[in-house]
């Protein structure tokens, strides 16, 4: 079923998961900027939240066997309708619903052409800001990487 | 008769209200934050989240505040908490091969791809005592090194040569149990033991891993690989579809390799233990990974001799939330059932002394 669905999904689907993906990994700071670049802020009205709950995160028994209940996770998440009718969803880990809310105007925005291009450079700042977290925290990891030498009992 | 007590209400607060001073301490000294708790007592935070079973660093660190440091306290706290909140939806299934490592030790294979990793670990230090910290002295910036290749996972090596088995299936057609949804029973399917292992008291489990490397349902582990790092977490959204990433969270896993077993039908491999932990705490996923191997005695038909092999004492104990409301709950007030042993007591020794006065009086007349 659900690989079925994944099949499915149309490179618009695509561009718009990666999208919610950095949103959801956007800092309140960073959409609040965003936000107040808008040129013309958009007429949003609510549809479901913004609420906190929870998702239980699932394993895979031995990394990659079938799947058990880790624990849960709390997360907020949000539904906006813009005037001009698109549905935005916004969901992240964590207890902050105004950032849930903004999350989903954006998502809402990036389906409309007029504001997709301001939606993707937001995208492409959270990127490119997690991009540089995850290399330097790589980069970090990488200098304890143990260098074994084997002492040589040599003949002499 | 059961007669109800009232009182002490005022008692109550005046307590509570003595122990919110306590809990801040010294008013001269600044007040800690949450971020300052989730930065400097990270693994304190850890904990609390693995136990209390909830992902959230800034509420666990509050509970660690609000409880002075108590850990079983604060995760009784966090625990509190998770039951006031919806339960939105189960997420996919997170995928430990494309961790972000932050360190990977294997005890099976020296060189293996992506090398050995040490990350941000206790090893190797001396435990001793740190003055300079007293101090507050500088601490240095990380050292910065090329990122290698791709951190391998351990259990594909050898399960390419086909030496270990595989990662866990579940019999045909089993349903996933929540144990946050139904009532323990025992026999206890694998799934649902790894979920409550993964909540289980970290001192318990240590303990009962010990007791397994000191012959108590030997195993004779080796640490295939221990991980650290962070895994995106997935949600489906029917609305829409398809899955959309809630963020990532951090976890420690450990594949536990053990010694081998085989049959008339089936070649010797290597089994497995396996441990996956919220947070960073090896310890944890590694006593977890050791006493999942220990409870696969269904599996292997190995007799269950030793207490990390009884599902049923191990499953049914190693939660501390539990566990501390059944011990401390005895501090609670008895009377009225302490009133009625002590009437029990007291009508047992007056028949034991008549019994006592009347053969003594017997026997003094035997006497004369």
């Amino acid at each position: 079923m659900m690989d079925a669905k994944l099949k499915q999904e149309s490179p618009p689907d695509m561009a718009r998961k990666e999208g919610m993906r950095l949103l959801a990994r956007a800092s309140f700071e960073e959409l609040e900027a965003a936000w107040d670049a808008l040129g013309e802020k958009p007429d949003v009205s609510p549809v479901r939240g913004p609420e906190t709950g929870l998702v239980m995160v699932r394993g895979r028994i031995g990394g990659g066997g079938d799947a058990f209940n880790l624990g849960e996770a709390t997360v907020s998440r949000a539904t906006i309708r813009l005037s001009t009718g698109e549905i935005g969803h916004g969901q992240l880990l964590g207890t902050d619903k105004a950032s849930a809310r903004l999350a989903a105007i954006f998502d809402a925005l990036f389906q409309r052409d007029a504001d997709r291009a301001a939606v993707e450079a937001l995208h492409r700042q959270i990127a490119s800001r997690i991009e540089a977290e995850d290399r330097r925290s790589a980069e970090e990891t990488a200098a304890t990487r143990v260098d074994f030498f084997t002492m040589v009992r040599g003949d002499d | 008769m059961y007669v109800a007590v009232k009182g002490g209400e005022a008692a109550i607060a005046n307590a509570h209200r003595l122990l919110a001073d306590r809990r801040r301490g010294d008013r001269t000294l600044p007040s800690i934050t949450i971020q300052q708790v989730v930065e400097q007592l990270g693994l304190a935070v850890d904990r609390v989240m693995a136990e209390a079973s909830l992902y959230d660093r800034e509420l666990a660190a509050l509970a660690v505040r609000q409880a002075r440091g108590d850990m079983i306290e604060a995760i009784f706290i966090l625990r509190a908490y998770r039951t006031t909140l919806p339960r939105f939806g189960y997420s996919e299934p997170v995928d430990t091969a494309t961790m972000k490592v932050e360190r990977r030790v294997s005890a099976t294979y020296k060189d293996l791809p992506g090398g050995q990793l040490l990350g941000p670990t206790f090893d190797y230090t001396h435990r001793l005592l740190d003055p300079s910290l007293i101090d507050d002295a500088a601490v240095e910036e990380p050292a910065l090194k090329e990122p290698g290749e791709h951190v391998m996972r351990v259990s594909d090596i050898l399960d390419g040569e086909g030496l270990i088995e595989g990662d866990g299936r579940m019999p045909e057609g089993h349903i996933m149990g929540d144990l946050t949804r139904e009532p323990m029973e025992f026999p206890m399917a694998r799934d649902l033991r790894l979920q409550a292992l993964a909540r289980g008291d970290e001192g318990f489990l240590l303990a009962l891993a010990y007791s397994t490397q000191r012959g108590y349902g030997r195993t004779h582990p080796f640490v295939g690989e221990v991980r650290i790092g962070e895994v995106e977490v997935e949600l489906d959204l029917p609305e829409l579809g398809f899955a959309v990433s809630l963020g990532v969270v951090r976890v420690t896993e450990c594949q536990m390799v053990n010694q081998f077993m085989g049959s008339a039908k089936q070649p010797p491999q290597f089994t497995r233990g396996y441990g996956l932990v919220f947070g960073q705490s090896e310890r944890k996923a590694m006593s977890m990974s050791l006493v999942d191997r220990a409870l696969r005695t269904d599996e292997f038909s190995e007799d269950i001799v030793a207490p990390a092999q009884d599902q049923e004492f191990v499953i049914s104990h190693a939660d501390n939330v539990q566990a501390t409301g059944f011990v401390e709950h005895l501090k609670l007030p008895h009377y009225v059932d302490f009133q009625a042993e002590l009437d029990l007591v007291r009508r047992m020794r007056r028949d034991y002394d008549a019994a006592r006065t009347g053969s003594q009086d017997g026997m003094k007349e035997a006497a004369e």
